[in-house]
Parts: structure tokens; sequence; C-alpha cells
């Protein structure tokens, strides 16, 4: 899928997309579907959030020892007959994918779910070398015959209903009998799995993301419900792993912590249904797996990152627990984003990855509500990182300039209690003057953003501070004696 | 500090009322509603001279005017044994946020450390620090409570106004779904994405009108500002109040958006 | 300079290190070899019969199904019945592995059973697991000549033995046993933790079981106490 960014028309992302009726009865079972489940999930395991605390610190370790994990996996990755590769940039990593599949006559390539080929633009960039990329998570192919990205880390079609689908496998999978029944789920499921089942065994390349990169044994872990991820690395001739620098842990037991948090923060189960800890390519004797293992490690902006306080994003094991329980991306869904990453994460990261200016909207599209850093498993506090682009906004005179007048002038009256106070008692009687009758307002200058969808009450009268010493000095006239 | 300070102890503390600038300017009745709830569980209420605990610049990225707004009301308010103001949202700013602000002043480190201790959200401090269990209010109603979201998360207030509630003579709670969930407000979000922040708000209103409630209630002047002014131009006849209105047995004033010409209907 | 040394020397740059500080070295060196085991939830550490009872309540919850069975001599009916009982025709196929090997088939003469990997055509698929979890209902399979991995996902059935002996209580249990089978910082290419039958809810979040993995896991559990 392209990598067009529309982040910096997020606004009007977010109008249409409020306006889309099928969007929105796709975005109203988010909620109810996966925030019971979690919650439920972590009820039932006692030691959760302990757990929580265990892969945060685990994550912190590795992110400030990155260099020397990263040199121990590349170290056993190659010792178990893998190739590890490392990639600056997205234009780097196509390549290296790109060349590895061409150097093996690949026509076509199976790929299981994966984030980085999303960030890296790569299918069309196979497309373009005449590789055909066949996404096999159901969820993204449905999207890849649709021409869209995803709408979600974990759940990429859940902005589509299943009329939606229908049509597209109508469209798309045209051989098949016109008259054939696709009104249910399960009919759908059934017809991909058919679809797909040829392209798992017809593919010469099979490319996933990671989960995780296990230094000590030089492993890559994928997480998946479908099992496609898993049918992809077992039956090409070659496995390439796609992943991001900071998905190293240290050792197994490291990530059996992790594990313990990531499905039940994502979907409430326990563990998801397969994971998969790949070392290697096949080994003599194995009767099945592939019979080349590379592992492309991207940087693409994310080193800059250790140095400072976004180091905290990189904790992130891409759960989907902070959209899931986002009130904005309840609203707007993963579109409106404009670009790969959705969601309050998606709102600390994107302006990393492609830069404050054009990511700007997205920290500022939340209402701290805190939600996300609530449910988070690593713990990350994403509206402090949202505030942290705030920050970094303002320093950089991006933030629009009406918003910033206005908050430098209240700013000016807010340091300045003895202006303050007269002034607001001066703008407050006046407005509660105006709005006497009828109590509140249907409109009001300079607050149309307000008054456009809501009403605002009319003040009451004179400032608290004011009428609060009036009644402090009436009170002090009738005891005789001071109070305060 | 006077002779009869007792932080620990049941007699008079100090408290200094942190108003708001919300209560301040829109609705005083809550300040009112806030000092009489004070003085009932025997402390001694004063409101100095204040402003604004600087959340709407340090939400946009403005720290130079927070960190100088953080030390004004530290300054006004240091001396007293507890500070407490009738929002979450602004005692979790002073509360959680306030430290960061004086990070790399060894000077200050101490000093913030020590206010923010005593900073509370007025039912949580009513409940947790002077250990009130009920209040002597009526209200003839029903009601649903909104838990904002600072109050919730930055501050645990979930159980103590509902504890408090459950005091009130006449009063029924009948709870909304997903009352922990946002109404939509957020600051100065609201006002920058009106039309994402009226879908969040539109399905408040249905979740409180769906609960056949008669009455709103937060302890949040901002968030019932927003449910009550999208209740409103929805036509629906709920009133919204904060809660320390109703627990002071002040419920019957006209209601946020009610004109004060005439009495409410109740 | 390579990319590899751009991505290092970023990263030193950021983190404000070179690599060489001994300390550092020595605490990740110390952390590989001695792979701390972090929280390990209380249901992970039950005794062997309440372990027993967790992991199949555990398949159980990952809509897997099990049989508890007394003895290995068991298991070929056991899959026979299966195979009726889901009318599907008494063929599967199986690794090389001599657990499986050395069940006594002659007990099941209906059954026709195959040796290999999958190449996709088979509807039922048999393999001997590494080991079991109870914490959460999975089961342990390892790669190679013995279990081929397209056995676990290829057929619409996968029957997996699970010797009660191999039953841990946590995954940290397992890494131990791998560990003492094919030496520290070792694993065979494919290690699979399966739990329960393949799914997919990305059609308006309607969970179906089924999606690209088997339709059904079924657990043949062989020995220890019974409840």
């Amino acid at each position: 899928m392209s990598v067009e960014i529309t982040t910096p028309r997020f606004k009007d992302n977010a109008k249409k997309a409020l306006a889309d009726l099928p969007l929105q009865g796709a975005l109203s079972k988010v909620g109810p579907g996966f925030i019971g489940k979690r919650a439920a999930a972590a009820e039932k395991l006692p030691e959760f959030d302990a757990l929580r605390d265990s892969a945060r610190d685990i994550k912190n370790h590795t992110l400030a020892h990155l260099d020397l994990y990263l040199e121990r996996f590349e170290a056993k990755a190659k010792e178990a007959g893998g190739h590890v590769h490392f990639a600056v940039d997205a234009a780097e990593a196509r390549a290296i994918v790109t060349d590895i599949c061409k150097r093996l006559g690949a026509k076509t390539v199976t790929k299981g779910k994966s984030m980085i080929s999303e960030e890296i633009g790569l299918n069309d960039h196979l497309a373009a070398a005449g590789i055909q990329p066949v996404e096999t998570d159901l969820g993204e192919y449905l999207i890849q015959i649709r021409g869209e990205a995803p709408s979600h880390i974990i759940a990429p079609a859940i902005h589509l209903n299943k009329d939606q689908v229908e049509a597209d496998f109508r469209r798309v999978h045209a051989h098949l009998p016109p008259e054939r029944d696709l009104s249910e789920p399960t009919s759908l499921l059934a017809e991909a799995r058919g679809e797909l089942r040829q392209k798992f065994l017809a593919a010469d390349v099979g490319i996933t993301g990671a989960n995780f990169l296990v230094a000590e044994t030089g492993t890559s872990i994928i997480v998946t419900n479908e099992g496609n991820g898993d049918l992809t690395q077992t039956l090409p001739k070659a496995h390439i792993v796609l992943a991001s620098l900071e998905k190293l842990v240290p050792t197994l037991e490291d990530v059996s912590q992790i594990l313990r948090v990531l499905a039940r923060s994502a979907t409430g189960q326990d563990m998801s249904v397969y994971t998969t800890f790949s070392t290697g390519p096949r080994r003599p004797g194995d009767p099945d797996g592939p019979g080349e293992y590379h592992v492309v490690i991207l940087d693409n902006g994310r080193s800059s990152m250790l140095g400072g306080q976004l180091r905290e994003v990189l904790r992130c094991i891409r759960c989907g627990a902070c959209m899931n329980h986002c009130p904005v991306y309840h609203a707007v869904g993963g579109h409106a984003y404009g670009w790969v990453y959705p969601g309050p994460i998606g709102s600390v990261l994107t302006p990393a990855l492609i830069g404050v200016e054009k990511g700007r909207n997205l920290p500022n599209a939340s209402t701290f509500c805190g939600r996300c850093e609530e449910v988070c498993p690593m713990r990350i506090p994403l509206p402090k990182l949202m505030r942290h682009w705030r920050e970094k906004e303002f320093e950089r005179h991006l933030t629009p300039a009406t918003q910033r007048f206005g908050l430098g002038v209240w700013g000016f009256f807010a340091r300045r209690g003895w202006l303050y106070r007269p002034a607001t008692r001066l703008a407050i009687g006046a407005l509660s003057l105006l709005g006497r009758t009828k109590g509140r307002f249907a409109a009001l200058p300079l607050a149309g953003g307000w008054t456009q969808h809501r009403d605002f009450p009319a003040p009451q009268g004179d400032t608290f501070q004011a009428q609060w010493r009036a009644r402090q000095a009436e009170r002090r006239a009738a005891s005789g004696r001071g109070v305060h | 500090m006077t002779a009869h300070t007792s932080p620990d102890g049941a007699r008079h503390p100090r408290v200094g009322l942190f108003c708001t600038c919300l209560v301040d300017t829109i609705r005083p009745s809550v300040g009112f509603a806030a000092a009489k709830l004070l003085e009932d569980a025997g402390c001694e209420v004063a409101v100095p001279p204040q402003t604004c605990c600087g959340q709407p610049a340090f939400n946009s990225g403005d720290r130079a005017t927070t960190r100088a707004l953080a030390e004004e009301m530290i300054t006004a308010f240091e001396t007293f044994d507890y500070v407490v103001a009738p929002s979450g949202s602004c005692a979790g700013m002073i509360k959680t946020h306030y430290p960061e602000l004086f990070t790399g002043e060894p000077d200050w480190a101490g000093r913030v450390e020590r206010f923010c201790a005593k900073v509370f959200e007025l039912t949580s401090f009513l409940v947790d620090v002077r250990g009130v269990t009920c209040v002597e209010a009526a209200y003839d109603g029903t009601v649903t409570y909104h838990d904002s979201c600072s109050g919730l998360r930055e501050l645990g207030v979930k159980a103590q106004p509902r504890l408090l509630l459950s005091s009130v003579e006449g009063l029924a709670l009948e709870e909304m779904k997903d009352a922990d969930t946002c109404c939509g407000f957020g600051g100065t979000f609201c006002v920058k994405y009106p039309d994402v922040s009226n879908a969040i708000v539109e399905k408040k209103s249905a979740n409180i009108a769906a609960t056949g409630a008669d009455t709103l209630l937060a302890g949040d002047l901002g968030c019932l500002m927003n449910m009550a002014g999208k209740l409103q131009r929805e036509g629906h006849a709920v009133r919204a109040l904060h809660v320390a209105e109703v627990l002071a047995g002040m419920g019957n004033a006209p209601a946020i958006g009610e004109p004060a010409a005439r009495e409410a209907k109740r | 300079m390579s990319s590899r040394d751009t991505v290092f020397a970023s990263i030193r740059a950021a983190l404000g290190v070179t690599s060489q500080e001994a300390p550092r070295r020595q605490a990740v060196a110390d952390r590989i070899a001695s792979h701390p085991r972090g929280v390990i939830p209380a249901r992970g550490q039950l005794p062997e019969a309440e372990r027993l009872a967790l992991f199949r309540d555990m398949v159980i919850g990952a809509a897997a199904t099990i049989d508890h069975l007394a003895s290995t001599a068991e298991v070929p009916e056991a899959i026979a019945a299966y195979l009726r009982s889901r009318n599907l025709p008494m063929t599967i196929l199986r690794g090389a592995d001599d657990r499986l090997a050395a069940l006594p088939w002659e007990r099941a003469p209906a059954l026709d059973v195959w040796i290999g990997p999958s190449d996709g055509r088979q509807l039922a698929g048999l393999s001997h697991a590494f080991a079991g979890i109870a914490e959460s209902g999975t089961v342990v399979m390892l790669s190679g000549p013995e279990n081929p991995s397209t056995l676990n996902l290829l057929p619409d059935h996968h029957l997996v033995v699970v010797d009660a002996a191999d039953v841990a209580g946590d995954y940290e249990t397992v890494w131990d046993l791998i560990r003492a089978r094919y030496g520290e910082s070792v694993l065979p290419r494919t290690v699979n933790w399966i739990t329960g039958p393949s799914r997919s809810a990305d059609i308006e979040q309607t969970l179906l079981l089924g999606a690209h993995g088997p339709r059904s896991l079924h657990v043949l559990l062989v020995g220890g106490p019974t409840r």
C-alpha cells in the first residue's frame, strides 16, 4: 500500500470519517469488542500489573543496552545460518528485500502482517519490481484488495463491514461461481482460506514482521491468531523478517514476560493462538522450513529517539490497546490519522517518523483523557509524550498563530493576578448580563468551536473571588473579628 | 502556620480553597458549595488571591508560562495545611505534573514535593483525608455521575463522590453506560477539534439520556459545561450540576445553563 | 560507512556510549547467561494434579478439545474415535517421532497412518508435543524430522499427543527443558507455541475458527493423575 501522508489534513479526514455511516457503524463495535475482553483478561490474572512493570523494566534495560543486544542478536542469528541486514531508512530496507526476492527469482511472495512493511511501503515497491506481494492476514488481505492502508495495528480492516467484504470478494475472486452464498462471515472466511491456501503453497518467498527479536538465541518471533504468518515463514524457499531495531529483548525468559501481557492487552486472550519462534533456516534433516533466513533490521529514525523522552515510545509492542480505548480513535477511526500508525501510539510515533511539521495535528488531537496510558501494557506515558510534541511545536513556533496569540494574552493576564482579577470580573460581568434571560448562549463571538455544537452557560454573575471577599467582609463585620 | 494547625488531626486544619478559574468566572456557586463542605468537615477555609493552575499553558506546550503560574500557585497556597480544588483536573495538574516543571531546580524540588503532597480534589479530600462518610443534604431526583478523566486516572476519584452521594436524602443514583469514558471536553481540544469533540460528547449525551436520570453530576466544571451544553442543544431536560452543589444542599439552585433570573422549577 | 555502522553509530550517539564500557558489556553478558525469570503467575506453579487440571481447562478455554488418556496404549483408538466422531476419513499423517512410532497402532486397525511433512492435502495431522504449558493451555512443538512444522499448520485437524510428565506450569520451565536438550542459547529452527485452533475476527470482529491454520486442535494428554 502506498504511504501517502495525509496527516496534515487530519481535520478534514476526521470530518469525512464522522460523516461516513458505514465507517461509523464499524467503529461503534471497537470499544465494546476490545475493552471488556482486555479488562476480563487482566482481571483473571492477579499478576497482570506486576507483569506490566516487569515488561517495562525489561524493555528499558534493553533500550539502554541496545547496541550490545543488537550485536549479540546478529552474531547468534548468523551462527544459526541466518543473514542479518541493517537498513538506515525505508528505501534501503525496500532495496534489501527486493534484491533477495530477485536473486531467488521470486514471482510471488506471501506476507504476514507487518507494520514495518506498511511503514516502508514495501508492496508497491515489490509490485514495481514484478514481484506479486500477497497479504495473508485476513484483514491485511481485505485492505490490499481494496488498495487501502490499515486502520488499526492489529485489526487492519476494522473499518469495513461484511457487505463491503462480500462486494470486494465478488470483484476480485471473479473465477468463482457468481451465485455462491457470501452472506455470512463464515462463508467469507472460508473463501479467503481457500484462495490464500493456494498462494501459501505457491509462494517463493515469505515475508513477516517480528513481534520480538531475542538476543540470546538470534530468534525472531511472530504472534498470530490465524496461522498465516506461521505458514508464510514455513512454506517458501526463503523467510525474510522485517523488524525495527527496538524489537529486541534479551532472553527467552524476558520475552515470556512480555508475551503474558501482549495478547491480554490486545484481544483479551491469555495467549495468541500461534507464537512462532524462528531461528535461522531449516536444519539438516528437517523435512520442512525455509532454506534461507534473513532479518532486515530497520532504523528509519528510531535510533535518534533513544536519546530523549521519546525513548519510552520504543517500548511499544503494538498491541493496539491504546487505540482500542481511545475516544478520538473511536470517533474517527484509523485512516483519519493519515499515515501508518493510528491512535495514541500513532500520535507520538508519527511526528518522530515523518516530522513534527507534518505530524503536528496528531499529538494535539487528544483530550488527554489518559485511558491509553492506563491500559498500555508497557506503561508508555502517551499523554506526556503527546505533550512533549506540543512543547516542541510551541518552541518551534509551529502552533497556529491564533492559538498562540490567545494563549499569550491569557498567559499575560494569568501571570498578573492584579490585572487578571479585575479583567475577568469585567468580562464575566458583561457576559453574565447578556446571558441572564436564557441562562446560556447558542452563539458567542470567538467561541464558534464551542457553540457550533453546544450551548455555553452564562456566568452566574460576579467572580467567586470577588463574592467570597465580599462575604468575608460581611462575616467580619457581623462577628467583629477577623477569620482570614 | 497557626497554632491550631493539625494536618493529621481532627481539629480545624487550614484549607486553601483553589476555586479554579472556571468556577471563579462561570459558576461561583461551586466555590461556595466547596467551602461549605470543607467547613462542615471541620476545616477553616480561606481563598487567597489566585488565577490559574497553568494547565491550559501546560497542555499547549508552553512550559515557561506554566512554570511561572505554578510558582505563583505554590507561593499563594503553600502556607496552608491543605489545598483543595473542586476539580480533579486542576488538582491532578498540580499533584501529578508540577514536580516535572521544576526538574533541574534543586532549590524547588523539596518545596514542590511538600506542596503537591497536600493538594487534593474536593471529594477525595473529604472522604480520604477527613474521613467524611455522609453529608447533610437532600436532593429529590435521580442523578447520574460522570467520572472526569483526570480525577479518575490521576487521582483515583471514583468511589468517593458516590459514597457521599449515597448519603444525600432523596437522591437515587443511576449509573450511565461508559461513565468513565471521556466526554470530549479536553480543555482546548474541544475548540481546536470541534467536530471530533462533538462526536465524543454526542455519545456521552446519549448515554446520559438513556439512564432516564433528571440530573447529571460530575466533579469538573469544564466537563459539565461541555455535557450540559450538548444536552441543552439537543433539547434534553437533564439538569447539570457540580457534585459539590448537591452534596452541599445547594442542588436546587439554577443548574448550569439555566437562567438565573427565575427560580428553577424544582 | 556501511549501513550497519551508521545504525550502530547513531544508537551509540543517542545513548552516549561507545559499546566498550565494561559494566554495560558485563550487564548484558550476565543477563544472557543467567536469563533471570521475572514474575511467574501463581497459577503456573501448581502441584501435578492441579497443574494437569488447569492445563485441561485452559486448552478447552482456548477452544481446543482434549482427551485425557491413562496410557499411550490408548492413543490409536482415541485418534480413530476422534476421526470417526468428526466423520473424517480414517487417515492421518504423522512425523517420524519415535514416541509416535512406538504406539500400538494395531489397536486401531482401520486407521491408515502416513509419515512425513504435510503438503496441504491432509485432513488430519498428528504430532508429539515437546511440552504442554498449563498456565495458558499451550502445546509446545519443536521442528525437526520427528515433528515437521507443516503438520502443525496445514491439516484441518491437528492432533497432538502430550505426555502428562511434560506438562509444565509455565513458559520458563519449558525454556529450561529446551536448553537441557539443545544446549544454552540454542533453539531448533522453529518452536511453535500453539494455544487453540486457528481463528480470525477480522470481519466485523466476529470470532471464527479455522482462518488459515487448523480448524480444530485436539490434545491427547497421556498419563498422570486424572480427576
